[in-house]
C-alpha cells in the first residue's frame, strides 16, 4: 500500500549556538541575527516519512507556515526527497501562539487532502513546546503517537512505533491514519540530494517571479504553491494573533547582571584556599 | 468547584510522580490565593489508595478513574477522561507535569477545549493584566524561559479556560503530608470505547532510574569545555572524591559525552544541591535554570566573561584540566 503522507516543518532562528557577534551591547540577544534554518527535529520526521516512502511507496507534501523566506526550509525537504511543498503565508497568520498554528495546520491538511499518515517534529528550538503535533491532531480527530523513534511494523492499516518514555520505550500498536511526532534519536536524516539541491535552488513562490518567466517556472514544477488565508479558508478570527489564546504579558530580556563570584587563581596554593574554604563551612 | 485549581495526578502503577507532589504544593498557593477548591484527578489501574494520600497532600477533591485499560498512559482515553471532567468542573486553572506523559496530554486537552496552553514553566504566580483599558484580575501568570532561554516570558490567558500550563519537574517544593486533612472523593467508573483503545501498549521497557540528581548533595558538571567524552572523567574522578552525582549541560550530552538522564537545566532535571561544581560550562540561560539555586555554586571556566560566572559564588579562571586536579589533591590532603 501506498502511503498519502504529510509532514510539517517549521523555519527556526539558529538558538543551539549563541555567540558573541548576535549579542546586543546590554547583552541581550538580536533574534533576526541569527541564522535560519530548518527545526531539527523536523528533519528527523521528514526521515521517517521518507523511509516509508522508499519501503512501501508513496507521496509526501511537506507544509510550513511561516513568513515567505520560510521556502528555504520547503526547498531543502524537496532536496531530500519530499514530493510536493506547500508555503502558509499570510499576515493574518503571524503571531500565532501554538493553539492558532494549530488551526491553521488543520485547515491546510483538510484542504490538501486525504492522508494516512501525519510526521512532525518532536518539537522546534525556538519555542520548545512541543505542543503543535498533538494540537492538530486533536483538531484532525486521529490518534497521536509523540516521541517516536521508529516505525517498527507498517502493513496496510496496522502500525507499530516505538516511542521514548523516560527511561525507556514503549511499544505501541494502532491503525493509521495516525500524527506522530519524531524524536532526534530517531534514524538520522540523510542528507539532500546534489542534484535536486541544485534543481530545487530555482523554485520560488508565484508572487516573487515576473509573469513572463511564470509559464517557464510553472512547466518546469518549480513554483511552489502558496497558500494565504483564502487559500486554507478558516476564519481570521482564528488565526495569528487574533486566534491566540495565550497573550504574551511582558518579555524581559535575560542580562547578565553583574555579580562578583569570589575568585581563586589556579595555583596549588590558590585551589587549597577554595577547598579548605568549602571544608571549613562543611559544605564538603 | 468552577474557577478552582485543578492538577493532573501522573503516576506510574500507582506512585504518584514527584511533579504531580511539587504541583500540588503550588496549587494548594494559588488556590488559597484565590480563595477556591484545590481538586485533581488521577487515572490509572489500582490508583484509589493514593486518593487520601493527594488529599493529605493539600487536594480538597480527588476524581479517580480506575480501570485494568488505563494502567499506563493512553493518548485517547486519558484526554476524553479529562475533557469531559473540565467540562463537568470547569476548574479555572489546569496544571500538568512537563514530562513525557504531560506533554502528550496537555495540548490535546488545549486544543479540544479551546483555549490557552503555556509549555514548561517554571514559575507560576496570581496576578492582574492590563491590555488597553481592559484589566483582568487574578489571572494566572505562566512564567517561562523562552526563545532558547534568552528571555523570560511571562504568559496569560484572559479569555479562555481553563487556564492551562504545564511545569517542569523540581521548580517546586514537595507538599508535606496532612493526614489530618478532609477532602471529598469522587469515583469516575470510567467506561472505554472501541475508539479509546484503538492504540495498545504491547510492550513498556523501563529502566530504573539509577541516577538521582535531584536528592544529591553535591554535583560536579561537566560541559562543553571539557572537550571530549574522554576527557569527561576528569568530572566523574572529582565526583567520586566529593561523594557527589555528575551532571552535564545539553550540550554535553548531545556530544555524547555523558547520558542523557545527567542533563541539567530547562530541558533536564532541575537541582538545588549544597554545592554544584561547574567544570567547562559557559552558563546559557537554560543551564543555570536547572542548577542557578544550588547554594554555593564554583565555577571553572577558562573565559573570564562565561556567564557562569555571574551566577557562581566562587571562580576560578582557569583550565579545568589543570585545576580539577589540584582540587583533588587539596581535597585529600586535607588535615
Amino acid at each position: 500500500m501506498a502511503y498519502r503522507m504529510v509532514c510539517l516543518i517549521k523555519q527556526v532562528p539558529d538558538t543551539r549556538n549563541i555567540t558573541a557577534d548576535v549579542l546586543r551591547e546590554d547583552g541581550t540577544v538580536n533574534r533576526q541575527a541569527l541564522p535560519a534554518v530548518v527545526n531539527p527535529d523536523d528533519l528527523f520526521a521528514l526521515e521517517m516519512a521518507l523511509d516509508v516512502k522508499d519501503k512501501h511507496g508513496g507521496e509526501i507534501t511537506v507544509i510550513s507556515m511561516g513568513p515567505p523566506a520560510a521556502i528555504e526550509v520547503l526547498k531543502d525537504a524537496m532536496s531530500r526527497g519530499a514530493d510536493r511543498a506547500i508555503l502558509l503565508t499570510d499576515k493574518k497568520f503571524a503571531g500565532a501562539d501554538t493553539l492558532a498554528t494549530s488551526y491553521v495546520l488543520e485547515s491546510a491538511i483538510r484542504k490538501n487532502g486525504p492522508f494516512n499518515l501525519i510526521f512532525c517534529g518532536r518539537q522546534a528550538i525556538d519555542g520548545d513546546t512541543a505542543q503543535v503535533g498533538p494540537q492538530v491532531a486533536e483538531k484532525l480527530d486521529i490518534p497521536q503517537v509523540t516521541f517516536a523513534e521508529a516505525i517498527e511494523f507498517l502493513d496496510q492499516d496496522d502500525i507499530v512505533i516505538r516511542r521514548a518514555i523516560e527511561g525507556g520505550f514503549e511499544r505501541i500498536r494502532g491503525r493509521i491514519p495516525l500524527l506522530i511526532t519524531v524524536t532526534n534519536t530517531a534514524a538520522n536524516p540523510r542528507p539532500p540530494s546534489i542534484k535536486r539541491k541544485m534543481f530545487w535552488k530555482k523554485a520560488r513562490t508565484r508572487s516573487s517571479v515576473q509573469s513572463e518567466e511564470e509559464g517557464e517556472m510553472l512547466e518546469r514544477g518549480l513554483l511552489i504553491p502558496v497558500w494565504g488565508l483564502a487559500e486554507v479558508g478558516c476564519a481570521a478570527e482564528i488565526c495569528g494573533f487574533q486566534g491566540s489564546e495565550t497573550w504574551i504579558k511582558n518579555v524581559e530580556n535575560v542580562k547578565l547582571t553583574a555579580h562578583e563570584p569570589k575568585c581563586f587563581d589556579t595555583s596549588e596554593t590558590g585551589i587549597k584556599e577554595l577547598i579548605n574554604e568549602l571544608i571549613n563551612e562543611h559544605i564538603i | 468547584m468552577e474557577n478552582g485549581v485543578w492538577v493532573f495526578i501522573e503516576n506510574d502503577s500507582g506512585t504518584i510522580a514527584d511533579v504531580s507532589l511539587e504541583l500540588l504544593w503550588k496549587g494548594r498557593e494559588l488556590a488559597d490565593q484565590l480563595r477556591c477548591e484545590l481538586g485533581c484527578f488521577i487515572i490509572g489501574h489500582q490508583v484509589s489508595g493514593a486518593a487520601s494520600d493527594l488529599i493529605a497532600y493539600g487536594a480538597d477533591m480527588v476524581c479517580v478513574a480506575d480501570h485494568a485499560q488505563l494502567v499506563h498512559y493512553l493518548t485517547l482515553p486519558y484526554t476524553r477522561i479529562a475533557v469531559e471532567l473540565i467540562k463537568e468542573y470547569r476548574p479555572g486553572i489546569v496544571l500538568i507535569g512537563a514530562t513525557t506523559t504531560g506533554r502528550d496530554l496537555a495540548p490535546r486537552i488545549a486544543s479540544h477545549m479551546r483555549t490557552g496552553l503555556t509549555a514548561d514553566c517554571t514559575d507560576l504566580q496570581i496576578g492582574e493584566y492590563k491590555f488597553g483599558k481592559r484589566i483582568w484580575k487574578e489571572l494566572l501568570w505562566q512564567i517561562r524561559p523562552a526563545f532558547g532561554g534568552n528571555v523570560i516570558a511571562t504568559i496569560v490567558t484572559p479569555e479562555t479556560r481553563p487556564q492551562m500550563a504545564t511545569v517542569r519537574e523540581g521548580v517546586f517544593r514537595q507538599p508535606e503530608a496532612d493526614p489530618a486533612r478532609k477532602g471529598t472523593v469522587v469515583d469516575l467508573n470510567p467506561i472505554l470505547t472501541e475508539q479509546d483503545l484503538i492504540f495498545k501498549i504491547v510492550e513498556r521497557v523501563k529502566a530504573e532510574k539509577k541516577v538521582n540528581l535531584k536528592s544529591a548533595r553535591i554535583i560536579v558538571a561537566g560541559g562543553m569545555g571539557v572537550g571530549s567524552k574522554d576527557n569527561f572523567k576528569l568530572v566523574r574522578e572529582l565526583a567520586r572524591v566529593l561523594g557527589g552525582e555528575v551532571g552535564a549541560t545539553r550540550a554535553a550530552v548531545d556530544a555524547g559525552f555523558v547520558d542523557h538522564e545527567r542533563q541539567i537545566g530547562q530541558t533536564g532535571v532541575t537541582v538545588r544541591p549544597n554545592l554544584y561544581v561547574a567544570c567547562g560550562i559557559s552558563g546559557a540561560i537554560q543551564h543555570r535554570a536547572g542548577m542557578q539555586e544550588s547554594s554555593r555554586i564554583i565555577a571553572i571556566n577558562t573565559d573570564s566573561d562565561a556567564p557562569i560566572f555571574s551566577v557562581a559564588h566562587y571562580g576560578i579562571t582557569g583550565d579545568l584540566n589543570e585545576v580539577i586536579p589540584r582540587m583533588i589533591k587539596a581535597y585529600k590532603e586535607k588535615d
